[in-house]
């Protein structure tokens, strides 16, 4: 008998075309994103080198960064965005990749057009120029952020050189208490193993609550690996893997289709699957979370209070706890619902697929944005937006006050025009609540997209679950 | 590529932890077309002024350490995005080497294939290596013998992961490496598309 391996083994061992003695692999690539920011070096060096692209069938490209989420038919005012676009347009057309133009109802952010496109399926190999690639491995793929050099790689050669990373298996026991999403079980797992928890592993995310979530839950989670450090996250596939899958338009075809699933389902880690680190979080001691600092570890529930520095024993930590609070302009020891914000933004790969606007709708109705806040819901992709449209969502978030915009990473990093002003404080479904993430002084506080909506309608940090009924 | 042999210089210690990608490089100068000229844009936040002007607080506007080619920093350096646009902003600048107790994974590998010399070393050595550096005085780090030699000329060694080191030395582009495995790639390709023939009948694609 064979060893017992985990998933993410029996997806590494089945992709190496070559490997050294000393433990590195040529590994291959089933599937390749490819977006405007990180791509135009990677196609002018190929060009320049006479190289090819190896497998034009197997990738696909989308301009998300850089994108307008407001009127789209008058084009990219900021002309180096436009360059850039333009640039992954007229690459994608000389090398013969499929590309999604901002005007094609599938446009939207990569990570969110992969999985919706049927591309993203389990035991393959995903890479993208973006280190949110972890993103599809909600679909137990081994999915991974790659530089630029490597986006070259992949393009001339199909493959990458890597190590073999080690692995983790983080299991999430129990139910989910109400009121508590998959954003909030991912920031409650990287507030417990910190953001370099993960760094060298491949996660791998079990237990009830993870199998509990849908495709998109579990995609949330999936999506915040790498802020742990892992440059990877995998879920096993199950048939709501499967489900999920059927019938989407780059998904295998009627008896193939049977024949994939067939091999989908023997990809689970196996029952014996020895793993490097084991983690278990009880998951009904998570409550909603938010982020008060500026690195996504720094994090506590919204029943919690800004944490005291002075409690750090570790002088480095101490020092980054200092200037966070600085940054954020926040006092130890206030509560998490004391905290007023100005903005709120609804979107990201990480929360803007149609559940997460479901679940924020779900909030909103029959209230109305506070008026000292500005809130935003911008759509994952096209067609999640039209999915909205449809269900009545957007007419919900319209009415409370919301901007309802076109889709794309919009102010998830503000690289196209939708930004924070200096000191400006919001409530954010994205990943990160970097120093200047979302806009030179902007003080960002990551959440959940229903705690989200709690925010907009409050003005203030607030938790959901706290909520007075709507009235009729 | 360029290759890594030896580097001797003055070290610029930036103490803090947790230093992203976003921090070494700003979104806004991502919009680039080209790998060059981000030296400039290198912390930027941190390097300048809300008026522009240098901010004499931050190491690299402080002379001597404007011309370090080697960065000391704290724990989980370039953690973050993965946007190769930090690697070249810190070699635009001069950086060839970044000495830390541990790295982003993506930005580790994006130093390397920009020939330049990331270096995972323990958290007192990192910690010594920052006093020794406000001192000033050339550290001089040796690839080839793996080590790095102190002001004092102390040598204290390094692991180092021996195919990087080999692409390191040699300035190798790994690129022409992978495309002499071609016969091995067109080998896989046929086996997997006999096992999963589904890969290889994408529909959407081109």
């Amino acid at each position: 008998m064979s060893e017992p391996r985990t998933l993410f083994e029996k997806i590494w061992d089945s992709h190496v075309v070559a490997a050294t003695p000393d433990g590195t692999s040529t590994l291959y690539v089933d599937r390749h994103l490819v977006h405007e920011v990180t791509s135009p070096q990677a196609f002018e060096s190929l060009r320049l080198a006479g190289r090819k692209v190896r497998r034009p069938d197997a990738t696909l490209a989308v301009a998300d960064h850089n994108v307008p989420t407001t009127n789209r038919a008058a084009g990219i005012a900021d002309p180096e965005s436009r360059i850039q676009v333009e640039t992954l347009a007229t690459n994608t057309r000389e090398f013969g990749i499929t590309y999604f133009s901002m005007d094609d109802v599938r446009q939207g952010i990569v990570h969110i057009v992969g999985p919706e496109q049927g591309m993203t399926q389990p035991g393959m190999t995903i890479v993208c120029g973006d280190s949110h690639t972890s993103t599809h491995g909600a679909f137990g793929a081994l999915a991974f952020g790659i530089g630029t050099s490597e986006v070259e790689h992949v393009l001339a050669t199909q493959t990458l050189v890597q190590r073999r990373p080690k692995t983790m298996r983080v299991s999430v026991e129990g139910k989910v208490p109400d009121g508590v999403t998959a954003k909030d079980i991912v920031l409650a797992i990287i507030g417990k193993i910190g953001t370099a928890g993960g760094t060298g592993y491949v996660i791998e995310y079990a237990g009830r609550a993870i199998r509990e979530q849908s495709m998109e839950g579990r995609m949330t989670i999936c999506n915040m690996s790498i802020e742990a450090g892992a440059r990877a996250g995998v879920i096993a596939p199950d048939e709501k893997t499967i489900a999920y899958l059927r019938g989407r338009p780059m998904a295998p075809q009627a008896k193939d289709f049977d024949a994939a699933a067939a091999f989908w389902r023997t990809l689970p880690s196996d029952t014996d699957a020895v793993f490097d680190r084991e983690v278990t979080i009880n998951a009904g001691e998570i409550a909603p979370q938010v982020t008060w600092g500026t690195s996504p570890d720094e994090v506590v529930a919204i029943t919690g209070k800004v944490p005291d520095p002075a409690k750090e024993n570790d002088p480095q930590r101490r020092a980054k706890m200092q200037r966070a609070l600085k940054y954020m302009g926040l006092t130890a020891g206030t509560a998490m619902t004391d905290i007023a914000i100005s903005r709120v933004f609804i979107g990201s790969c990480t929360n803007a697929r149609i559940e997460d606007l479901r679940a924020a709708a779900g909030v909103v109705k029959g209230r109305k944005v506070a008026a000292s806040v500005q809130a935003m819901v911008v759509p994952g992709s096209g067609l999640v937006k039209l999915q909205a449209e449809k269900e009545g969502l957007a007419d919900v978030f319209r009415a409370a006050g919301f901007e309802w915009r076109e889709p794309g990473c919009s102010m998830c990093l503000a690289m196209n025009a939708d930004r924070l002003e200096p000191g400006e404080r919001c409530a954010s479904t994205s990943n990160r609540n970097f120093e200047g993430r979302q806009g030179r002084g902007g003080r960002t506080h990551l959440v959940s997209p229903e705690m989200a909506a709690a925010a907009a309608v409050t003005g203030k940090l607030a938790d959901v679950r706290a909520l007075a009924p709507v009235g009729r | 590529m360029d290759k890594f042999n030896k580097l001797t210089s003055i070290a610029a210690p930036l103490e803090m932890i947790n230093v992203d990608t976003d921090m070494i490089i700003p979104k806004q100068f991502l919009k680039t077309i080209k790998r060059t000229g981000l030296g400039k844009h290198l912390f930027h936040e941190m390097r300048y002024k809300a008026d522009g002007k240098d901010n004499f607080d931050f190491v690299l506007n402080r002379m001597p350490y404007r011309n370090a080619k080697i960065l000391l920093a704290g724990a989980n350096f370039g953690c973050g995005s993965s946007r190769e646009h930090a690697a070249w902003a810190l070699h635009d600048f001069g950086i060839r080497c970044i000495i830390a107790p541990s790295f982003g994974d993506i930005f580790f590998s994006n130093c390397q294939k920009n020939g330049m010399l990331p270096i995972k070393m323990g958290e007192l050595d990192v910690q010594f290596f920052m006093q020794t550096a406000t001192k000033g005085g050339e550290f001089t780090i040796d690839l080839e013998k793996q080590r790095v030699n102190l002001p004092n000329g102390a040598p204290i060694p390094f692991q180092y992961d021996e195919f990087a080191k080999h692409c390191l030395l040699n300035g190798l582009d790994d690129i022409g490496l992978t495309l002499e495995k071609a016969a091995d790639i067109d080998t896989f390709e046929a086996a997997q598309k006999k096992t999963q023939p589904w890969l290889y009948s994408a529909k959407g694609a081109a």
